[in-house]
């Protein structure tokens, strides 16, 4: 599903990465490691698209409506409620049954109390978990998941490992992470970036 | 079908967005009033329709530019940019989303604006109006351009004026030519081809200012 040969991404004078090399099956889960600034992050850009590499050959071979990215930021709406963030998603990616697949996730990630709540007025945690929610909206055949653990409790945590050992069965996975511990059992790879 | 439904979605959520937060219209149509009332102590007394014009032009060009700095704000603090950007609508349809609502914003501005220009200056007529709502269709399409461009560099309050203003002289010529010429056709004609060619640039061309 991925195939990268001695990628490099440069912003101007500073070299982001180099010579990434990395192959992701369609059931492949994908652990990255490395520290601050190393270049998880620029990495799962360029895998989404959000960005092109410097040099090297990047393919991926999935359409863009089928991949789910989870940044740093969660990317939805702070004046917007939860249920409006998900609907306006869930259009643009045309989810069928879009109601139910938000509800059905709201109530998942332990969030359907908080549905017409504003996200502004939500915690660090609970917009993680809004998140997540938005990032496996569409049942993406790819995801992208750049510290996914970031900001959850124990029971949210408890939640998305659950969710990834199920999606792990029908989707391909890369995670940036720095608790690679919690995701062994389920991974195939390690990319340890320097 | 689906890429007008994509494009009512996003101009939906940018206008209940500024429902919610209100932080760009009430700024636009207090300083396009502010604007005129004090131009209208600036002007002397018996000076010309033609100067009226111009001052009136210049209050709406200031006034979109504050609408179009903070067009793309949520999209900029909060990064949803990046989740708009993935989705699998034509890129496209952003451009277009937004700069419907920044054109609802600005005739909501001059609905208050045309009625204070009548006050203070003269009678407002169709052919002003008219040059009014083409200008209108202009300045959204390449401000959401501009503004989009401007978002992704680090001095985006200097760099939007300074694309935008060079680019908005065709409809500032159009628009005063339009209110106070004899035969405004020609003027409107002006702006009616410049809509049409930048709307098709700036529709072409979007997807580009959003990926690198």
């Amino acid at each position: 599903m991925i195939r990268a040969r001695a990628l490099e991404k440069r912003y101007g004078d500073k070299r982001i990465l180099r010579g990434v090399e990395l192959d992701v099956d369609t059931d492949g889960f994908v652990l990255v490691t490395g520290p601050n600034g190393c270049g998880k992050t620029t990495l799962l850009r360029l895998l989404a698209g959000l960005a092109a590499p410097t040099r090297g050959e990047l393919d991926v071979a999935v359409d863009r409506g089928r991949i789910g990215y989870l940044a740093h930021e969660p990317l939805v709406y702070r004046e917007l409620t939860a249920l409006e963030n998900l609907d306006l998603y869930g259009r643009l990616y045309r989810v069928p049954e879009r109601r139910e697949r938000t509800g059905m996730l709201l109530e998942r990630f332990g969030l359907w109390d908080a549905r017409h709540a504003q996200a502004g007025s939500f915690s660090r945690g609970m917009l993680q978990r809004l998140a997540l929610c938005r990032t496996l909206l569409h049942e993406p055949s790819l995801l992208l998941l750049d510290e996914p653990y970031s900001g959850l409790d124990d029971e949210g945590a408890r939640l998305l490992d659950r969710e990834l050992r199920e999606r792990a069965q029908v989707a391909a996975f890369v995670v940036a992470t720095h608790e690679p511990q919690r995701l062994e059992p389920v991974a195939t790879a390690r990319l340890a970036l320097a | 079908m689906n890429y007008l439904a994509d494009v009512g979605a996003l101009a939906r959520k940018d206008l209940l967005l500024e429902l919610r937060a209100r932080d760009t219209l009430p700024a636009m149509l207090l300083f396009v009033v502010s604007t005129l009332v004090v131009f209208h102590f600036v002007l002397p007394t018996g000076s010309s329709d033609l100067a009226a014009t111009g001052l009136l032009w210049v209050a709406l060009l200031f006034t979109a530019l504050l609408g179009l700095s903070r067009s793309f704000a949520a999209e900029r603090e909060q990064g949803v940019i990046d989740g708009l950007v993935l989705a699998p609508s034509d890129r496209s349809a952003i451009w277009l989303g937004k700069a419907l609502s920044i054109l609802a914003f600005l005739v909501l501005a001059e609905v208050l604006a045309l009625p204070a220009y009548g006050l203070f200056f003269r009678p407002v007529d169709a052919a002003l109006v008219a040059g009014v709502a083409l200008a209108d269709v202009g300045i959204a399409a390449v401000g959401t351009l501009l503004a989009a461009m401007a978002t992704a560099g680090r001095a985006r309050e200097l760099l939007l004026p300074l694309l935008f203003l060079p680019l908005a002289i065709p409809i500032v010529v159009g628009g005063v030519g339009a209110s106070v010429a004899e035969d405004p056709g020609r003027y409107l004609g002006l702006l009616g081809l410049y809509d049409a060619l930048f709307a098709i640039i700036c529709w072409a061309s979007f997807e580009y200012v959003v990926t690198e």
